[in-house]
């Protein structure tokens, strides 16, 4: 059970207070901040103990969300709480801010107040609570063409006619009507996160792939979607069949809802999606890619005579290039030097498949010895490939039974995030 | 916080609530009142607006009554008094006909936490009970907990408390789980909730109704029950097993724990519930809240300590991400260091090395000290990485690599060559005072093979004055008596001037009085000092991979399992990879010494036989592959022969642990069948060689076998029978399975039956003497060219390991 919920800003602002069970006073805020500003950089912050009270955190949006308990808690529920919270707070409000907690604040009570009761979890679905949730969202970002550059942030391209608009992700579920007037969409992600480890002389020496299928539903009733997968998609190594042009992934999950009597069959869910975020299905792949990585890396390090490092680094994209990326100029890259942590910081604002960049740095370090050139490295990438999966997962087709009243719209989006891209040089 | 301007904020505020213009327009009404709640969870004291905010709340609007109340409840206990005034509005809500404003008027009269008022609440929540709307009653059932905990010593009504039993049939999960929370708190010193059979069972055929969160507070309470048969049991069990898969973490580890509980009794039952919540625990571990992934790491290390093999094909899974936090990195390396076995240990170390210039010093430091906790099973593939570490010449790297090597050579003596080695032609000057004090350790250690070792002592003597640390001059004491007794000439000096400045001018008490205490050892005589200081030093070279943990039953953690414990545990350990480290530094030679002789083997015990100063030499190399092993066993059948019983039992250890003690001792483990199986076997070969009369090299193969006879089995099972060792584990659950109608009166006892586990624990090892006869192993061992010295020789070395191994483990 918990004591008390709060929403600090990472300067340390209350933003939300809420006490449900009146066991702890106010001053556990205080506390709270004194503590998690004064742990050492190694210290895992996320359960912290203060006297008789637990202090349990996350940290999303630059926000600290913390929930008290007296009682041994389960440390997972706490944790799938805080990160539900955070997750209605973005259904709610549109995106997660301190600008956004802030102007929704009475929502934000309001939502507490139906999740929790007496620091007991009530409820968290959206179907439930959008009967009771009355105070309509401010949205704390009201459209500017800023807004536009962002697009692309889940795969949609701007070269292309059928672009998902990126704002629609990023507006609350429960939006007024006259605003977005009533439109009916319905947004089907497939995100998967790398997780590679590349040695210094070229093999790949991990690669995971875990990845999710998102549905985001903006449509007030939604009775049943059916998702259809890739025909071939097949789980665990038993099952593979053919010559491997199979879709393969290690362990599959779904979310509790899910309906899977098409599934051994056709691959076929069947989901009733709720209002808001949902995850339906979540995947992972260990170490058997079916594509080879996306990015290679030719790095060459050396001293020159003048005692300087030099870091010549070729890197290229193994991706199928696409005809649209030849129109693209020259990418304006930038790097810079990082020295809080020892780090070349390189960006490269788009990167077509099948090119290959390089890049010359020469860094004045002193007292360079031949013992230093180990310490180089390793190089870590981080990136975003939209419409690409690499576990080749797709969906086939997205119905909604029945048919829909007035004009819906359905969008499927890929994407592939780095989580840890890592090579060794 | 304090803010400028806080009292004329609340005037102003004040003034615009009781504005009659203001509460007459509905939107400015409901604004004003927006601002007051936004000064409020600023942190500014608005309590003095109390009596304007009461007459706000007779509203038909909702949102404004939402708001008010928020602000009652915040306040109220200040305002005891103006609170009553509410009660009226709001006992008049819970007559609404919407059940949202019913709700809401009931659950908000009881947050406001006044004792005073609970005569007015107790029969709109008598009525609540019976509302037709399931969110009143979901409302009116956790009321009647808040009740209780406003005023504890006025017991709650029997007839309530037997009406929440009843609405545990209700039809709305939410109110059944909550009826479960109020009775859990209501009946606290009764011990809670009763859960008879009918109770848990109803419970359990509900619990796929409940959500993920209901789902985990039905499965914390029924850890209570006991189920009365074999039978209901595995029903049980078999209803909860698609759970333990749910990709919901709570769920899934709510359902473990449960798990864990119902079998305490059957490890084999609770080491398939681990296998099986293995991977959704995996994708826990990788999922993107971070915090998420801690929890989940810090469970897995938890079932490590009983499964060590549990994650050893997904070692990869913990390898780190270069945007983790620090904290999660190093939770991995922790993880990481347990999985190491011979088909990975070239990519974990790999992987570590790459940490061990990590940005993050801690980071390094704790990739570094793992490379040292695997180097005592992979000693030289450890010691190379860490001596290459040292090249780098940074600060933070070799004062962490200098203190795993102090650590490692403490359990691994044989590595004290390489070691040696490194430290000769040291230069760097160490700031880290850890570092500093790890070097002076290792050079009192092996002053005698470093040749430069009295010049950098030297060179700290004549620094001392500037000497900081207590720690550190304590340490150079120490290592210049230790260097004194090796090399007495090149030291006497230095050590004369360190004693004086020590004693005349130190300041600090325990580095002065250590002094004194060497300047009178010193006055008896050599011997006594070589006695104190060297007596016992040297740990015994069959600890190292002896002292690794054998696996602990899932007892000792399964209580802790799936609370907080883990995770703050995790923050108390940070950075020091193995709490178990011996930290020789921190120790004065006394308790070392005393230490030392703790860590020997008792009289009693075997000792292995050093290796080295023996007569007979063995060695690993060449190399066998199983192809040759085969072809060669098969050869000699005919040839030199022999078969020995051994008066042995099998030894306890995981067949990992047992090889790395056989390498110790330089015998190569070629193959082994799994721990429970019979007949147990192993296959082991290696090459032997008279260091004295130059004999050729003979190369010995061995089969060990344990068959296990028929009356042995049933005597192990009576015997064993409550056992908790993994060993018997799987023969007992399927024992069990058998004869559930025999067992099933030790299971009710169970309770009241822990002493008894004890004293057969204890009977079982007194019995182990007897049943050794019938528990030998056979071992089978075939030479070439035929030596019986060697042979005796080898099995001599053989018996020792197995022995040892046995009173280690058992």
């Amino acid at each position: 059970m918990i004591s008390q919920v709060f929403i600090l800003s990472s300067k340390g602002d209350h933003l939300i207070y809420k006490d449900f069970r009146g066991e702890a006073g106010k001053d556990a805020v205080n506390k709270f901040y004194e503590m998690v500003t004064a742990l050492t950089g190694g210290q895992p912050p996320v359960v912290m103990k203060h006297k008789e009270l637990h202090f349990v955190h996350i940290r999303q949006g630059g926000l600290y969300w913390v929930a008290t308990t007296k009682a041994d808690a389960s440390p997972f529920t706490i944790i799938e709480f805080l990160n539900r919270l955070t997750a209605l707070v973005k259904d709610y409000c549109g995106c997660l801010s301190e600008k956004s907690v802030q102007m929704n604040f009475a929502l934000i009570y309001e939502l507490l107040d139906e999740v929790v009761d007496f620091g007991y979890i009530q409820t968290t679905s959206t179907d439930i609570l959008k009967n009771f949730i009355q105070t309509e969202a401010v949205s704390s970002k009201p459209f500017s063409l800023f807004d536009l550059s962002n697009v692309g942030l889940f795969g949609a391209d701007t070269q292309q006619n059928k672009v998902a608009p990126s704002a629609a992700a990023t507006r609350p579920i429960v939006s007024s009507q006259g605003e977005q007037g009533g439109k009916n969409e319905i947004f089907v992600d497939v995100i998967e996160r790398m997780s590679v480890v590349i040695g210094a002389n070229g093999v790949l020496m991990k690669a995971d792939i875990e990845g999710e299928i998102r549905v985001k539903c903006y449509m007030p009733s939604c009775s049943e979607m059916r998702i259809g997968l890739n025909e071939e998609f097949s789980i665990g190594k038993s099952q593979l069949s053919g010559y491997g042009a199979a879709v393969r992934v290690d362990e599959c999950s779904f979310h509790q809802a899910v309906r899977l009597d098409e599934f051994d069959t056709y691959r076929i869910l069947k989901v009733c999606p709720s209002q808001g975020e949902q995850t339906v299905m979540q995947y992972q792949l260990c170490d058997d890619l079916p594509t080879a990585p996306p990015f290679r890396l030719f790095p060459s390090i050396e001293r020159d005579s003048g005692g300087r490092l030099l870091m010549y680094l070729k890197l290229r994209c193994d991706l199928p290039p696409k005809s649209l990326s030849q129109e693209l100029s020259s990418p304006d890259q930038s790097a810079e030097l990082q020295p809080k942590n020892k780090a070349v910081h390189w960006e490269i604002p788009r990167f077509p498949g099948g090119a290959q960049l390089s890049a010359l740095f020469k860094l004045e370090v002193s007292g360079l010895s031949a013992a230093s050139l180990q310490e180089v490295g390793p190089v870590s990438l981080s990136f975003e490939l939209p419409k690409y999966t690499s576990t080749g997962l797709q969906i086939r087709f997205l119905r909604l039974s029945p048919i829909q009243p007035g004009p819906s719209q359905r969008w499927v989006r890929y994407v592939t995030h780095s989580d840890s891209y890592t090579i060794r040089i | 916080m304090p803010y400028l301007g806080d009292e004329h904020t609340v005037r102003e505020l004040r003034r615009a609530l009781s504005n009659p213009n203001v509460q007459a327009d509905h939107l400015r009404y409901r604004n004003t009142i927006h601002r007051v709640i936004r000064v409020m969870s600023q942190g500014q004291d608005v309590s003095g607006l109390y009596s304007e905010m009461v007459k706000a709340c007779a509203t038909v609007d909702i949102v404004q009554k939402k708001l008010v109340y928020v602000f009652l409840c915040a306040y109220a206990s200040l305002n005891p008094e103006l609170s009553l005034l509410v009660i009226n509005t709001l006992r008049k809500d819970c007559s609404d006909h919407n059940p949202m404003i019913r709700s809401l008027a009931l659950r908000n009269m009881c947050n406001l936490r006044l004792p005073g008022l609970s005569q007015y609440v107790q029969q709109p929540l008598t009525v609540g009970l019976k509302d037709k709307a399931a969110c009143v009653r979901r409302v009116a059932v956790l009321g009647w907990a808040k009740i209780h905990t406003i005023q504890p010593t006025t017991g709650i009504d029997v007839a309530v408390v037997n009406e929440l039993y009843g609405l545990l049939r209700d039809p709305d999960p939410v109110v059944m789980v909550n009826c479960l929370r109020a009775l859990e708190e209501i009946l606290q010193e009764e011990g809670g909730v009763a859960i008879n059979k009918p109770i848990a069972h109803h419970l359990l055929n509900r619990l796929k109704l409940c959500d993920v969160w209901g789902q985990s507070e039905v499965l914390a309470v029924l850890q209570r029950y006991r189920p009365r048969s074999e039978d209901e049991l595995f029903d049980i069990l078999s209803l909860l097993d698609p759970a333990l898969l749910s990709h919901h973490a709570p769920v899934m580890a709510a359902t473990l724990r449960l798990f864990l509980s119902l079998c305490s009794t059957l490890p084999a039952v609770c080491m398939s519930a681990l296998e099986r919540v293995r991977g959704p625990l995996l994708a826990a571990a990788g999922s993107t809240s971070r915090e998420l992934r801690y929890a989940a790491l810090c469970h897995i290390q938890l079932l490590l300590r009983s499964e060590p093999g549990l994650m050893g094909e997904h070692y990869k899974r913990f390898f780190c991400g270069y945007a983790e936090p620090p904290y999660i990195k190093q939770n991995k390396m922790q993880v990481l260091v347990e999985l190491v076995n011979d088909d990975n240990v070239a990519m974990v170390l790999d992987e570590l090395r790459g940490y061990c210039t990590d940005v993050n010093t801690e980071t390094s430091q704790t990739a570094i000290n793992a490379i040292g906790s695997i180097g005592r099973s992979y000693t030289d593939r450890c010691l190379a990485i860490l001596t290459g570490l040292l090249g780098l010449k940074q600060e933070h790297i070799t004062s962490a690599v200098l203190q795993t090597l102090r650590d490692l050579v403490w359990v691994c003596p044989q590595c004290g060559d390489a070691v040696c080695s490194a430290l000769e032609g040291w230069e760097d000057n160490l700031q880290d005072s850890q570092g500093r004090g790890a070097l002076l350790w290792l050079l009192g250690v092996y002053g005698d093979r470093v040749t430069g070792a009295p010049y950098l002592l030297e060179d700290c003597i004549d620094g001392v004055r500037s000497e900081v640390s207590a720690e550190v001059k304590t340490e150079l004491l120490t290592a210049t008596l230790r260097l004194f007794l090796s090399r007495p000439a090149e030291t006497q000096d230095m050590m004369g001037r360190l004693l004086v400045y020590c004693i005349e001018e130190e300041v600090d008490m325990c580095v002065r009085d250590q002094a004194l205490l060497y300047y009178r050892l010193l006055h008896c005589g050599i011997e006594e000092v070589r006695q104190v200081l060297q007596g016992g030093r040297r740990s015994d070279p069959s600890l190292g991979p002896l002292i690794g943990r054998p696996p602990e039953p899932i007892s000792q953690w399964a209580s802790s399992f799936n609370t907080l414990e883990p995770l703050t545990l995790g923050a108390s350990t940070v950075g020091n990879s193995d709490p178990a480290t011996p930290k020789p530094s921190t120790l004065t030679p006394n308790t070392l010494t005393s230490n030392a002789e703790a860590m020997t083997p008792t009289p009693g015990d075997p000792h292995l036989p050093d290796c080295s100063s023996g007569a007979l030499s063995l060695s690993v190399s060449p190399a066998l592959t199983p192809e040759e092993f085969e072809r060669l066993w098969l050869q000699l059948e005919k040839g030199a022969c022999l078969e020995v019983c051994v008066a042995c039992p099998v030894p306890r250890c995981s067949p990992e642990g047992l090889q790395v003690a056989l390498q110790l001792v330089n015998i190569q483990t070629l193959a082994f069948t799994p721990p429970n199986t019979h007949p147990w076997r192993v296959y082991l070969y290696t090459h032997t060689s008279h260091i004295s009369t130059k004999t050729p090299h003979t190369l010995i193969l061995a089969e060990l076998l344990h068959t296990g006879g028929e009356g042995e089995k049933e005597e192990e099972e009576e015997g064993e029978e409550e056992g908790e060792g993994e060993e018997e584990g799987e023969k007992e659950g399927e024992g069990e399975k058998e004869g559930e109608g025999e067992k099933e009166g030790e299971k009710e006892g169970e309770e009241e039956g822990e002493g008894e586990e004890e004293g057969d624990k204890e009977g079982q090892e007194e019995g182990d003497g007897e049943r050794e006869k019938e528990k030998g192993l056979l071992v089978v061992m075939r030479q070439h060219p035929g030596d019986q010295t060697a042979l005796r020789g080898f099995l001599s070395v053989l018996t020792t390991v197995l022995h040892t191994l046995s009173t280690h483990t058992a």
